[in-house]
């Protein structure tokens, strides 16, 4: 137990502000320094849709499969999980399974057909033996909807981190930071498209995972290697004592709070398999079997990274102690952080600082690709010009959305400064498992799935999240509420997945059946052949 | 957009003026247009495959769904049973939850044993049968 000793050499003064802001920025600053210089590298030409979209389809599986755990990886999963964990105890280890299992959809039935079917966006696939214009519009919808709401958390958070990491604490200062942080991310993906964005997200990918495992390893090594040595300590170093170990601190209050919990994680698992931008990682490798790897590389990486995170966890709990997490400028987030200072003093401090903000960075990069390429590819090449864009001013068409989307996240993200936006990243998740998941299995599997079943699969299960979640609690009626002072909430859970997902499913099979509309059976069989052969791509 | 009308009636006749053209094909062959793909759908090597690749992944789905809401459900009902000390203060919650990692890794190794022996040999050969090579 040499916790409590190393608690009393740290009777940090300055409660809450930990580590050393101009080494955190120098750590930072080497970081966009270094991905700058590959971005710049790797990028040598970017003219034509496949390179910008898809990186030329030119990278290992082993590359993507990094580099998926790259893009999935967000500071909700790094500070989010890791605080979770070290306040809430069992309940937020719950999270990184959902996350986790997550992958097996993308293994066993989308990965490897995505990647033979489509070329660039999710609309490829959804659109292939439809008319193409109605369902190319509603799957840039969801796209567009889904890549925003999952940035607005992403660039709210970046607040936060600025907050705890380089001491601004005046909302101006904080605007400044994001707006920075904003313009990097902006060049990464105008000069590198997608090569130089993957390449951003490897390496942070690395270094995120170098940074866990050092930290685990070290933890453990501080407990003699026995992890029931470090819940003990965490256990009692945490205000929630002994039941931080066991499931229900957080999700166990109510019946109500338990059903938004298999909500939750619902969502999860079924949500993953329907991101717009982990859906156009698949295109960027040559074939399916490559597909197949990166899926299994980012399940290996993603699984240490887990474990590493419950280890990380409760052992800020042992060695921080919740109530000086709590009382830090970050609350929860800076449970990882604040661990980090405690074990590696400011360097430490400065290298997880700097991952953090690589993490934002990396992620909300690969949303904006992801939805500069739907704009540009489902509506400007595919609805207003029919398919007859040429290339270059396709791609010139995505960049100028990339800036747009872009500086839509810089405000959004200063305007959502110090709100209660984690909830976006799970409404992001129950949209994508509601919208996409359902409706690109049936394209995929089911060959009586026409136009119409999928207009109502993506209209039902996004209509019905957004319907469920504007008469939550999240919006109203709760003390946490973004509207305060009416209370017009109606419906009792804070994620809707649990209804919306199966009602886009029903929504999916109904507007099939109900349509007098035969879906072409010569594209449902070659959409079969190619799915499964990749032959035509 | 007023060029738009045009260029999209030149892509309605694409198909005619091909047959017209058919004459110009240095191969004189009727132009085929990529593979034949409903030919292959109803081939036998296909069907085999697609019903092998069905056979495998649906029933693995609905495994590692049931298994991951059984676990979801005794996390969220079952708070008393997780709580079971099993080594130390580690308990049956913490347990089952690693053991989420450990079916999910062992899934997808099983996948991908399964995926080299029994499915990209079957795509190999529809993909050389259709000339599309490797």
């Amino acid at each position: 137990m040499t916790a409590p000793t190393a608690l009393d050499v740290l009777a940090d003064p300055a409660r809450g502000q930990a580590g050393d802001p101009v080494l955190n920025s120098v750590v930072f600053g080497v970081f966009v320094l270094i991905t700058l210089y590959v971005v710049y590298r790797v990028s040598s030409r970017n003219s034509s849709t496949a390179d910008y979209y898809a990186a030329g389809g030119g990278f290992t599986g082993v590359q993507n499969g990094i580099a998926l755990s790259g893009d999935f990886l967000s500071a909700a999963s790094f500070l989010g999980i890791a605080g979770a964990i070290a306040i809430h105890g069992y309940d937020g280890f719950l999270y990184s399974i959902g996350f986790l299992v997550a992958w097996l959809v993308n293994l066993l039935l989308i990965a490897e057909l995505v990647r033979n079917t489509g070329r660039f966006t999710m609309g490829d696939v959804l659109a292939f033996r439809m008319r193409q214009r109605p369902v190319r519009a509603a799957a840039a919808t969801s796209t567009l909807v889904i890549s925003l709401f999952y940035m607005l958390a992403q660039m709210a958070g970046a607040g936060a981190v600025v907050a705890l990491l380089l001491d601004v604490h005046t909302k101006g200062g904080q605007a400044v930071v994001i707006a920075v942080v904003g313009l990097v991310m902006i060049f990464y993906v105008l000069v590198g498209g997608m090569k130089g964005t993957t390449w951003v997200q490897m390496i942070k990918a690395v270094v995120l995972l170098l940074c866990v495992v050092l930290m685990t390893v070290f933890l453990l090594g501080k407990f003699g290697f026995s992890f029931s040595a470090l819940l003990d300590q965490a256990a009692a170093n945490n205000t929630k004592g002994e039941k931080i170990l066991d499931p229900g601190v957080q999700y166990g209050r109510t019946p109500i709070t338990t059903l938004d919990f298999i909500s939750l994680s619902l969502a999860l698992i079924l949500g993953a398999a329907g991101l717009p931008h982990v859906l156009m990682r698949f295109y960027t490798v040559p074939d399916a079997r490559q597909a197949r790897r990166s899926v299994v590389w980012a399940v290996g990486t993603m699984s240490v990274f887990y474990v590493a995170t419950l280890v990380i966890g409760y052992g800020a709990s042992a060695l921080v102690g919740s109530e000086r997490i709590l009382d830090s400028t970050g609350k929860e987030n800076s449970a990882a952080p604040l661990l980090a200072f405690e074990i590696g003093g400011t360097v430490l401090m400065g290298v997880v600082a700097a991952v953090a903000f690589a993490t934002i960075l990396a992620v909300v990069a690969g949303l904006t690709i992801t939805a500069s390429a739907s704009f540009a590819h489902d509506v400007y090449a595919n609805i207003l010009r029919k398919g007859k864009a040429d290339t270059a001013r396709e791609v010139r068409v995505a960049r100028l959305t990339a800036v747009v989307v872009g500086l839509l996240a810089i405000a959004g993200g200063i305007m959502a400064n110090g709100q209660n936006v984690a909830f976006l990243v799970a409404l992001a998740f129950a949209f994508a498992a509601s919208a996409n998941l359902s409706t690109l299995l049936y394209s995929l599997f089911w060959r009586r799935f026409n136009t119409s079943g999928t207009l109502w699969g993506m209209y039902g299960g996004l209509g019905s999240c957004l319907l469920l979640v504007f008469f939550s609690p999240v919006v109203s009626g709760a003390p946490t509420s973004i509207v305060s002072g009416v209370d017009f909430h109606l419906f009792p859970l804070s994620n809707p997945g649990i209804i919306s997902i199966p009602v886009s499913f029903v929504c999916g099979y109904l507007g099939t059946v109900l349509s007098r509309e035969q879906a072409d059976p010569a594209m449902a069989k070659e959409m079969a052949v190619r799915s499964l052969t990749g032959i035509g791509r | 957009m007023t060029q738009v009308v045009p260029r999209r009636a030149a892509t309605r006749t694409r198909p005619q003026s091909a047959t017209f053209g058919g004459i110009d094909d240095p191969s004189g062959a009727p132009a085929p247009d990529g593979p034949d793909f409903a030919a292959i759908h109803d081939s036998p090597e296909f069907t085999a495959l697609r019903r092998r690749f069905r056979r495998f992944v649906f029933p693995m789905t609905g495994l590692f769904l049931l298994w991951y809401l059984a676990y979801v459900l005794l996390a969220a009902y079952a708070a008393d049973l997780m709580s079971t000390r099993l080594v130390g203060s580690v308990n049956l919650g913490l347990v089952l939850g690693l053991l989420q990692f450990a079916s999910t890794i062992t899934i997808t190794a099983l996948y991908v044993r399964w995926a080299r022996k029994r499915v990209d040999p079957g795509v190999a050969e529809i993909r050389e049968s259709a000339g599309a090579g490797r």
